[in-house]
């Protein structure tokens, strides 16, 4: 008879497992993949696998003249593609020291807040989803409309724009322009109170997010994570106060904090976010100064010689542009400091013992755009 | 041209007026009627044109007016695949597994400039596949950046078109094309 050898055997509780989450899965948003580590149900630990939609947009900037990088900032982070705009915008006109006139200021102020509700009112729909809620969806979409709408009467698309150019914009607003925001304000005032009632007072979805994925200030400022995320934990990092440009020094509205930095933190930093950005359209949109809607621009634009920076603050944080010139019309090279990068890196730290159902939860309330990180 | 070189919707429906054995074509009709008519396209979207598809699912565009009921998360339980955005290097063994993972009959529709033809990514990069017919057959290809919900509603509709032209002993190819 054959004698039965004892291995030993490592019981299926204490074995660590792996699993891919991505890179076609619907809740991480698009192609990021996940390398989860798991010991049952608890995630042990995370491993982000970047590059499924690498597209070399800072390579192809080289390559590039100014105005033609407008077009590919646009489609990194595309859900705030006015504000990607802004910061090349911003950038050239630091650079070459133009003055832009008032009223592509008062414009393009209006233009990134309504462009920041647009972005939290999808992420609103895509965190609604991740919880298991497809109401948000509908919900969402269809007041997300009433923006595009708007920005297809002024600015001819929906989605990718590029409508600011260096020295002002592509083209004067519609004149239904202020009629229409100011009708859209009323409206959403209203809704996004039903935005309230479906997910922010649910009890499963509290359940679901307090005190979960919990970031401290401290890591928080060490990661480097920016925007409604950062500002969740404590963190005060909004670039239009610390680092005012457009016309965010002269509107008044809250740089609203957090204290928890749990995943329910951040979820109503974004709920009040929407309803600041609305306080600053409304108080400029009656406001808006006759006048060009371009500065006088040389053809060709050549940056002199050296280097610059420029930061705003994207819907999801801080984005930062860093050009490297030689003094020819296009630049020596180009960074891009996304905010959803950073925002990514954390996500390791903070979902460490959660469920793995948390996970999805907590990866949909840093809200990343999978281009933005990958460019 | 050689009969099997005309592709356009227009023409097909042409030569399949030309008729067929009368028990074939009446099933035939059945079936494309039920499959046109219930396209599930799987959740997949790489970019920006994702965002659109979206739109095309939700409220206003409302995309299960045509049949494309449901978004599904498993290719196993998908009809169509949309591919929305750029597909780099490190992203096409990763679309062509799904598309392999996906049960017959299946649709692709390549939806925005960088799936039809690497589009604004075309130049200057090392990394993108300059139309995503290189690596899966497409059926209809919806050009834009990104297209409108509108043009994507059109592109699904040419493809039920294309759907109906199907025969059941010869699918994925048109009648009288023997």
């Amino acid at each position: 008879m054959k004698e039965v050898v004892n291995l030993p055997v490592k019981k299926i509780e204490e074995e660590e497992y792996h699993i891919n989450m991505g890179p076609q899965h619907p809740s991480t948003h698009g192609v990021l993949r996940l390398v989860v580590s798991l010991q049952g149900e608890i995630v042990k630990s995370l491993k982000p696998h970047c590059g499924y939609i690498h597209r070399g947009i800072e390579k192809m900037c080289e390559k590039d003249t100014y105005p033609q990088i407008i077009h590919l900032t646009d489609r990194m982070d595309y859900l705030s593609a006015h504000i990607n705009n802004h910061a090349v915008c911003l950038l050239v006109e630091k650079a070459l020291e133009v003055d832009v006139p008032e009223r592509v200021i008062y414009i393009r102020t209006i233009v990134d807040e309504l462009n920041r509700i647009a972005s939290h009112q999808l992420w609103w729909c895509s965190f609604g989803m991740d919880m298991g809620g497809l109401t948000c969806f509908f919900y969402g979409l269809r007041d997300r409309e009433k923006i595009l709408d708007i920005f297809e009467e002024s600015f001819g698309s929906r989605l990718l724009h590029s409508y600011y150019t260096p020295g002002g914009l592509m083209m004067d607003i519609h004149p239904n322009f202020q009629k229409e925001v100011k009708n859209f304000i009323q409206y959403f005032r209203k809704k996004i109170k039903d935005y309230d009632d479906i997910l922010t007072g649910n009890i499963i979805m509290q359940e679901r997010t307090k005190g979960i994925g919990v970031l401290s200030r401290e890591d928080a400022i060490s990661y480097g994570v920016t925007g409604p995320s950062g500002r969740a934990s404590g963190f005060s990092c909004d670039v239009r106060k610390r680092h005012p440009y457009a016309l965010y020094d002269k509107v008044d509205f809250r740089e609203i904090l957090g204290t928890e930095g749990d995943t329910f933190t951040r979820y109503m930093m974004r709920m009040h976010e929407m309803r600041e950005s609305m306080k600053i359209i409304e108080q400029l949109i009656d406001n808006i100064p006759a006048g060009d809607y371009s500065a006088k621009m040389k053809a060709v634009i050549k940056l002199p010689a050296g280097e610059y920076y420029q930061r705003v603050e994207a819907a999801r944080g801080e984005l930062g542009v860093y050009v490297v010139s030689d003094g020819s019309k296009t630049p020596y090279r180009m960074k891009f400091r996304s905010p959803n990068f950073s925002n990514l890196s954390v996500l390791d730290h903070i979902s460490r013992g959660v469920k793995i159902a948390d996970l999805v939860a907590i990866g949909g309330s840093l809200d990343y755009v999978i281009p933005d990180i990958d460019r | 041209m050689k009969e099997a070189d005309f592709r356009d919707n227009e023409t097909l429906e042409l030569f399949r007026k030309q008729g067929g054995n009368i028990l074939v074509t009446t099933l035939d009709a059945v079936m494309d009627w039920g499959r046109s008519n219930s396209i599930w396209p799987l959740t997949f979207a790489t970019s920006c044109c994702g965002i659109e598809m979206m739109a095309t699912g939700a409220a206003r565009h409302d995309f299960s007016r045509f049949g494309i009921e449901v978004y599904r998360a498993s290719p196993r339980q998908a009809d169509m695949i949309v591919v929305a955005g750029t597909i780099v290097n490190k992203m096409a063994p990763v679309l062509k597994r799904l598309y392999d993972q996906m049960s017959d009959p299946k649709y692709v529709i390549a939806m925005g400039a960088c799936a039809v033809s690497g589009g604004p990514f075309f130049y200057n990069t090392y990394h993108v596949i300059r139309g995503v017919d290189h690596v899966i057959p497409v059926d209809v290809y919806v050009p834009g950046c990104p297209p409108r919900p509108e043009a994507l509603l059109y592109g699904v509709m040419q493809l039920q078109r294309k759907i109906k032209l199907e025969s059941l002993t010869d699918p994925r190819k048109t009648q009288n094309l023997k």
